[in-house]
């Protein structure tokens, strides 16, 4: 009898999310679907809008990576109006978003992936979440609540408002900094740097070693991956090309406003999120043994398709790193070490920008006017390569937007990466509570933010399991750590 | 005892949930003085345990429930009325939950229009149909919570204000009364009004003349007059303003049900300008409150 599993919710991503597996008649998996439930229809209810609105709305979509929105439709918007931003509105829009990727890297290390590894992948459900991290090591919670902090209430000084920012406008910056804000965010800056380096040695000591195995079996495939480089092939998140790389580590480059030569999306009949792949290929197939058209963003391909780091610490982490995984290294698991070494280049970078002091000047804005123009902005964000495309008519009014959003490209690879997981951990209709996790734990890599949220709060998986027969009956509920 | 507290979102971006993190070290304070008993982003408790076949989510009783989000489809509607049915202090937890927020914007058009526009005619999107299978019915249009259910509290703001969940929850587990300013944003903004008539509004596509002088008096249009204030926490500087920028509206009326709109186009009046200049203003006086029949569609569906 053929039985399908059900895990809902899946809370660490977005809540609104399910996953489906179905067994075959030996009880192995035949095949297995996560489920997006949730849609607002950002790119309907902006057209009409003056354009420079679309800095201030757009962060809606991600409470969590709210300046990743605001800073590629910034972008997009100084496209659409034809402008170069001055100097140093560059620079305080890149220190803004530092300080929000320095702190979304805490937050999902110690308190979204940290459960799992460093309370145990089987450990009891009640205890694996950040109130067991908090009893069981309160003075490294601390340290993390207080770091995670300290990246808003640094984004605050240099922004004003640090989620759902305002001060990235069309042509540049809204606000100064100030020498005496400069020199309070820099000592902050150089805590975090000094968390960034703890994290990546205490990671490296206490917890990656104890989870290779599970590194080189959990959701393994080979993908191509697409991420941010600058000119000379640097890391950089604000601006850059972008570059498509193989499995077989060839890559091409190709200016961000090309996007839609590289990059088409696919819908299906039972999720509302919607499937990109590589245009080139011109088809998708998430098959696990010859996948096509796939392609992944986010940390562990930004590592990837990066020939250097341009900060000293984070450029040692990438070597050794790559001695240990290759390039491109194909481990979903690994997507979570990447996130540390960018935590470390993020604070790193932080630094460096609060030392120049061209950041104080006070030529932050070009005036902009009107036109029908079309403009493209893309960063990478916490979670992946985000793009938003922007149509105005002669007034400057929104036309026609298109957004990609970073988690949606990881959809194709998250839905792999399940099946992947449940067909290696599933076997005779056979599972338990660990195994479970297992499977969720192979969903968290890509710290998915569907309608761009739920990995900010510290949890852990909330999901029911429930075996149906063909008719949709339940003959076994299954509740993890009940 | 300690203060029984379930937290749930709907359809949200979770920035509210980020406020909650916002409170800095201090959360770890009052982590032990209260219990959460259903969180699906802090514990394992599920809608539907052992043997229940997935029609009604199991809720466990509750002193205060926190809920971010607007209401979208059927799966938050059937959890908004479970969580109101077990909780004693049910708070609408950010702009969404209180008014439908941003994402309320939606209202100016119909649910099928929007379907149409994502799924048909995106210029990265192969031509498909909405997804049927296994995901909620979306409802016809944004609601903001108490459209479905009884709301004891809202905490405005986009996000809500840290400051505020915290003196929320400290009121309630010290059994205090707690309540929001019912004064303006203007009554906190550190920017010099000199009570002048105000002949054309300006789109802010350059710099302010001057740093210090009110926006609105600028001729840039800012709804502080209108909305509550609140967001700026211990400095009390409203955010928006420390960042360079007008007052968005984000904390709604200052009177709990007023109409920021009506008040908006008031104020704007005595100042002697003529509201028709302003383009968009539908969605702009009603960016965060879309909600409640605020925003409708603009045509009739075809």
């Amino acid at each position: 009898m053929s039985k399908e599993i059900v895990i809902q919710p899946v809370t660490r991503i977005e809540g609104h999310a399910k996953v489906t597996i179905k067994l075959d008649d030996k009880g192995d998996v035949s095949d297995a679907r996560v489920h997006v439930l949730e849609l607002r229809g950002f790119e309907k209810f902006s057209i009409g809008r003056p354009v420079e609105e679309m800095p201030l709305i757009t962060p809606r979509i991600c409470g969590v990576c709210p300046w990743a929105h605001h800073l590629a439709s910034a972008k997009a918007t100084d496209a659409v109006f034809g402008v170069t931003i001055p100097e140093a509105a560059r620079k305080l829009r890149e220190l803004s978003y530092m300080c929000e990727m320095s702190a979304d890297r805490i937050l999902h290390f110690y308190f979204l992936a940290g459960p799992d590894f460093v309370m145990g992948p089987d450990a009891d459900y009640k205890e694996r979440n950040v109130m067991g991290i908090v009893s069981k090591f309160p003075d490294l919670a601390r340290k993390a609540v207080r770091t995670r902090h300290l990246g808003t209430v640094m984004t605050e000084i240099v922004a004003g408002k640090a989620v759902h920012p305002v001060a990235a406008v069309p042509g540049g910056f809204g606000k100064v900094l100030k020498e005496s804000e400069r020199d309070k965010v820099r000592e902050m800056a150089k805590e975090v740097l000094e968390f960034a380096k703890f994290s990546i040695k205490f990671a490296k000591e206490s917890i990656f070693p104890k989870y290779l195995d599970l590194v080189k079996s959990l959701a393994i495939f080979n993908t191509s991956f697409l991420g941010m480089v600058t000119d000379d092939g640097g890391m950089n998140f604000y601006d850059g090309k972008l570059r498509m790389m193989a499995p077989d580590g060839t890559y091409e480059d190709f200016l961000p406003e090309n996007y839609l030569d590289y990059i088409s999306e696919r819908t299906e009949d039972w999720t509302w999120l919607k499937f990109p792949y590589q245009k080139k290929v011109g088809r998708l197939d998430m098959d696990l043994e010859n996948p096509v058209g796939v392609y992944r963003v986010n940390a562990l391909a930004r590592i990837n398709v990066v020939d250097k780091i341009p900060t000293p610490l984070a450029q040692a982490e990438l070597v050794e790193f790559r001695k240990l995984f290759g390039r491109p290294a194909q481990q979903t698991l690994l997507f979570h070490w990447a996130r540390l070494i960018e935590l470390l280049y993020a604070s790193e970078h932080a630094l460096e920008l609060l030392d120049d002091p061209a950041i104080l000047s006070k030529d932050i804005r070009t005036p902009v006017t009107p036109r029908a123009a079309r403009g493209v902005g893309v960063v990478e964000a916490s979670r992946g390569t985000l793009i938003h495309d922007y149509e105005t008519d002669e007034n400057g009014m929104v036309k026609d937007v298109n957004l990609v959003v970073a988690t949606v490209q990881n959809n194709a690879a998250m839905n792999m990466s399940v099946r992947h997981a449940a067909r290696q951990l599933i076997k005779g209709g056979k599972y338990d509570d660990g195994i479970l996790n297992k499977v969720e734990m192979v969903i968290r890599p890509y710290d998915p933010c569907l309608s761009c949220g739920t990995h900010d709060m510290p949890g852990r998986i909330a999901i029911k399991l429930d075996i149906v027969d063909s008719g949709g009956r339940v003959v076994q509920s299954l509740v993890p750590g009940g | 005892m300690p203060v029984r507290v379930i937290d749930e979102w709907f359809g949200t971006c979770a920035g509210c949930e980020m406020s909650i993190l916002d409170m800095g070290e201090a959360l770890l304070d009052i982590l032990p003085l209260i219990e959460i008993v259903h969180s699906p982003v802090l514990m394992d408790h599920k809608y539907y345990p052992h043997g229940n076949n997935g029609t009604k989510p199991e809720i466990p009783e509750a002193d205060v429930a926190l809920i971010t989000g607007m209401v979208r489809n059927e799966e938050n509607k059937l959890l908004a009325q479970e969580i109101r049915n077990k909780s004693k202090i049910l708070i609408a937890n950010g702009s969404c939950a209180a008014f439908g927020g941003i994402p309320a914007l939606a209202n100016m058009f119909t649910r099928e229009d929007m379907l149409d526009k994502i799924y048909k005619h995106m210029k990265s999107t192969e031509p498909g149909e909405p997804p049927k299978e296994n995901v909620p019915a979306l409802l016809d249009r944004v609601y903001s919570l108490d459209e479905v259910v009884k709301v004891d509290l809202y905490l405005p703001g986009c996000p809500s204000e840290p400051s505020l969940i915290m003196g929320a929850i400290k009121s309630l587990i010290e059994g205090k009364p707690f309540t929001l300013s019912d004064k303006a944003v203007c009554d906190d903004c550190p920017r010099i009004r000199e009570k002048k008539a105000l002949s054309s509004i300006r789109r802010p596509l350059q710099a302010a003349e001057s740093a210090e002088r009110c926006l609105l008096e600028q001729g840039y249009l800012c709804l502080g007059p209108a909305t509550r204030t609140g967001c700026g926490g211990e400095e009390k500087v409203p955010r928006c303003i420390a960042g360079g920028f007008a007052c968005r509206g984000c904390f709604g009326s200052l009177r709990t049900g007023g109409n920021q709109m009506v008040d908006m186009m008031s104020a704007l009046s005595t100042i002697g300008l003529d509201v028709k200049q302003i383009p968009d203003r539908l969605a702009t006086f009603n960016r965060f409150t879309g909600a409640r029949g605020r925003l409708r569609p603009m045509k009739p569906a075809a």
